[in-house]
């Protein structure tokens, strides 16, 4: 089923929550609705779900307008981040909740029931567990069969909201690859919401990044993570550093020094240099970043110095080779190899 | 007990001491006079405590307490439902007052309560003209009394139930509904199998409050023997005409509903104590 979503706008007691969101989402398709608490990713989900009703704007469910209908006629299967299983009802009568309950006419039969209730428990990979109660399950199971009941109903979306934030860690990946699998497997389109960017670069076909209410990047892993749109990506999106700088005649200043780096067409004035801290070279030149070392940590597979840059001691962060060597007051001039310019004035800062 | 003291344990010359005070107390205040009630509503035997149960006045004022009751607790079970339910699961303006509201009856002394009733359906009553002509009499009549047990008592089942409604969120509602199911069916598949201990609980509570009510049924009652006497009244009425043991045969007759309360009451914190543990570890 084909999702399109059209200027949507949403505001709790006038405190704008959406600001005209649009996009279109393919049938079949995996994607993310990636930001920070309060970028207005669930509200968007729940927009979607029924849940909550848009101030204006329009979804659509292939060629139906879904936007008044509500959440019970929208056919869609949603998973809670609380699971919220019915805590009195087995896990069996949990998956076949929204087959029992509905109307006659369209009812299938009790044995039918029971044998997609079991099917859906082989399918999530929890046979044998039929009869036993929410309060007996651990959090992974908890949420496995969550998404088993969302698929009972065979709906036409299916929607996540943070399905894994409640997990540990290792559980998390562990679910996140049999999430994938599920996906492939049937095939349904589906919307999940993280604050999670490894989630979502894993996950996704498609990563919708939201920040304060608006849409700053839609893109597959890559292109969100090697061409950021905006500084807010670039930030948000793997580790980067960013260094308040000027463009001048396609020269990189740094409070009226040259950088040795071009401008690559960036418009002249001031800007944001954004890089990440793998991507630096050491240089002797004087035209480069120079600072002094703060600190030195182990991150997993790099050591990574923080920096202090230039009279107002701009901090960043870069990785540093093993062959570098860098305590407390190390002087390092270095350049970045890949970077993004973003003009200020695009930041709206 | 172990050689280390929880850090948080007085020593145990003080825990006697506070023990010792607290069962004293209790000894003096409420089992004593229980214990008498029942003595004195056997002293003159067996025989005398029947009879005066079976006196057709104690009979007509037993049946009026079951009769308000069985009016009063289902009428506040509906509201305490509907109201906990509008103040647990939606946001609208004027939330806060109605949720203080509900308290009124709490707060008010049940003399007030019963005399709001006079003075709104009353002879000299703001509708009081009005009833009168039209052949409905509500004061010194069972209406009434209904009427004020039910003011009285509606706290009970919202108060039990908006805490446990509050906790437990609208989620489970949420997912019903986006299964397709109707607000009806979610209603009695889902929130009210969620609720039904503490729903059990409001409604013991308001039943015992329901049958000895006496302040605010006692201004709008008028004490018409066999007509608008409820059991409390019978009992003041008794002592007043120095019948004491017919008067503690049926104080009697509340004093083991108040027991059978506590124990069921007791019973149910047992059980339901054992569901909110369990809802803590699957939130």
């Amino acid at each position: 089923m084909d999702l399109r979503i059209v200027n949507l706008v949403k505001a709790f007691d006038r405190f704008p929550a959406l600001h005209g969101v649009s996009l279109d989402i393919r049938s079949g398709e995996l994607v993310a609705l990636l930001g920070p608490s309060g970028s207005g990713k669930t509200t968007l989900l729940r927009l979607i779900a029924g849940l909550e009703f848009p101030t204006s704007g329009e979804i659509w469910f292939g060629n139906e307008n879904a936007s008044a209908l509500s959440v019970r006629a929208r056919n869609i299967g949603f998973v809670f981040q609380s699971y919220a299983l019915f805590r009195h009802m087995t896990v069996l009568d949990n998956i076949a909740f929204g087959l029992k309950v509905r109307p006659m006419a369209s009812r299938p039969a009790k044995s039918a029931i029971r044998k997609r209730a079991l099917d859906l428990l082989e399918l999530v990979q929890l046979p044998g567990i039929a009869e036993r109660f929410p309060s007996q399950l651990s959090g992974g199971q908890r949420q496995r069969v969550a998404l088993a009941r969302a698929l009972a109903i065979e709906p036409r979306v299916l929607l996540l909201d943070e399905p894994f934030g409640a997990l540990d860690a290792q559980v998390r990946r562990d679910l996140r690859r049999w999430l994938r699998e599920i996906h492939d497997q049937t095939g349904h389109t589906t919307v999940f919401v993280t604050h999670d960017q490894e989630e979502a670069l894993e996950l996704a076909d498609r990563i919708v990044v939201m920040s304060s209410g608006r849409i700053e990047q839609i893109g597959n892993p890559d292109e969100v993570y090697d061409e950021p749109a905006s500084a807010f990506v670039y930030g948000f999106i793997g580790d980067s550093s960013s260094l308040p700088v000027a463009v001048e005649d396609d020269a990189v200043m740094l409070e009226g020094r040259r950088l040795g780096l071009h401008g690559n067409g960036c418009r002249a004035g001031q800007a944001v240099l954004c890089f990440r801290p793998q991507d630096v070279e050491f240089v002797t030149s004087s035209e480069a970043v120079a600072g002094r070392v703060k600190t030195v940590r182990r991150v997993l597979n790099v050591r990574r110095a923080e920096l202090e840059v230039g009279r107002a001691r701009h901090t960043v962060e870069i990785d540093l080779g093993q062959d570098v060597e860098a305590r407390r007051g190390t002087e390092l001039s270095f350049r970045p190899r890949r970077f993004k310019l973003f003009p200020l004035d695009q930041q709206g800062t | 007990m172990s050689k280390h003291r929880d850090v948080t344990q007085e020593r145990r010359l003080v825990q006697c001491l506070l023990i010792a005070g607290v069962a004293l107390f209790l000894a003096i205040f409420l089992v004593l006079p229980l214990v008498i009630v029942f003595v004195e509503a056997f002293r003159n035997g067996v025989r005398t405590y029947f009879e005066a149960l079976t006196d057709p006045e104690s009979l007509a004022a037993i049946r009026l307490t079951l009769l308000v009751a069985a009016i009063a607790v289902p009428a506040n079970l509906l509201f305490g439902i509907a109201a906990s339910w509008a103040i647990a699961k939606f946001d609208f303006h004027g939330k806060s007052v109605l949720n203080t509201l509900i308290d009124l009856p709490f707060s008010v002394s049940p003399v007030i309560s019963g005399l709001i009733y006079v003075l709104l359906f009353g002879a000299q009553g703001v509708l009081g003209p009005w009833l009168e002509a039209h052949g409905v009499q509500i004061i010194f009549a069972v209406p009434g009394i209904v009427l004020a047990t039910i003011f009285v008592t509606f706290p009970f089942v919202a108060r039990e139930l908006i805490p446990l409604m509050q906790q437990q969120g609208a989620r489970e509602e949420e997912m019903a509904l986006s299964l397709g199911a109707s607000g009806f069916k979610t209603f009695l598949l889902v929130t009210l199998p969620n609720i039904k201990w503490g729903l059990l609980y409001g409604v013991l509570l308001c039943n015992a409050r329901a049958m000895g009510e006496f302040g605010a049924v006692s201004v709008v009652s008028g004490h018409i023997r066999g007509v608008t006497n409820t059991m409390p009244l019978h009992v003041e009425i008794l002592y007043n005409e120095y019948s004491f043991a017919a008067a503690f045969a049926v104080a009697s007759l509340l004093a083991m509903l108040a027991l059978i309360t506590l124990v069921m009451k007791s019973l149910l914190e047992w059980r339901f104590g054992a569901e909110l543990a369990a809802r803590k570890r699957h939130p």
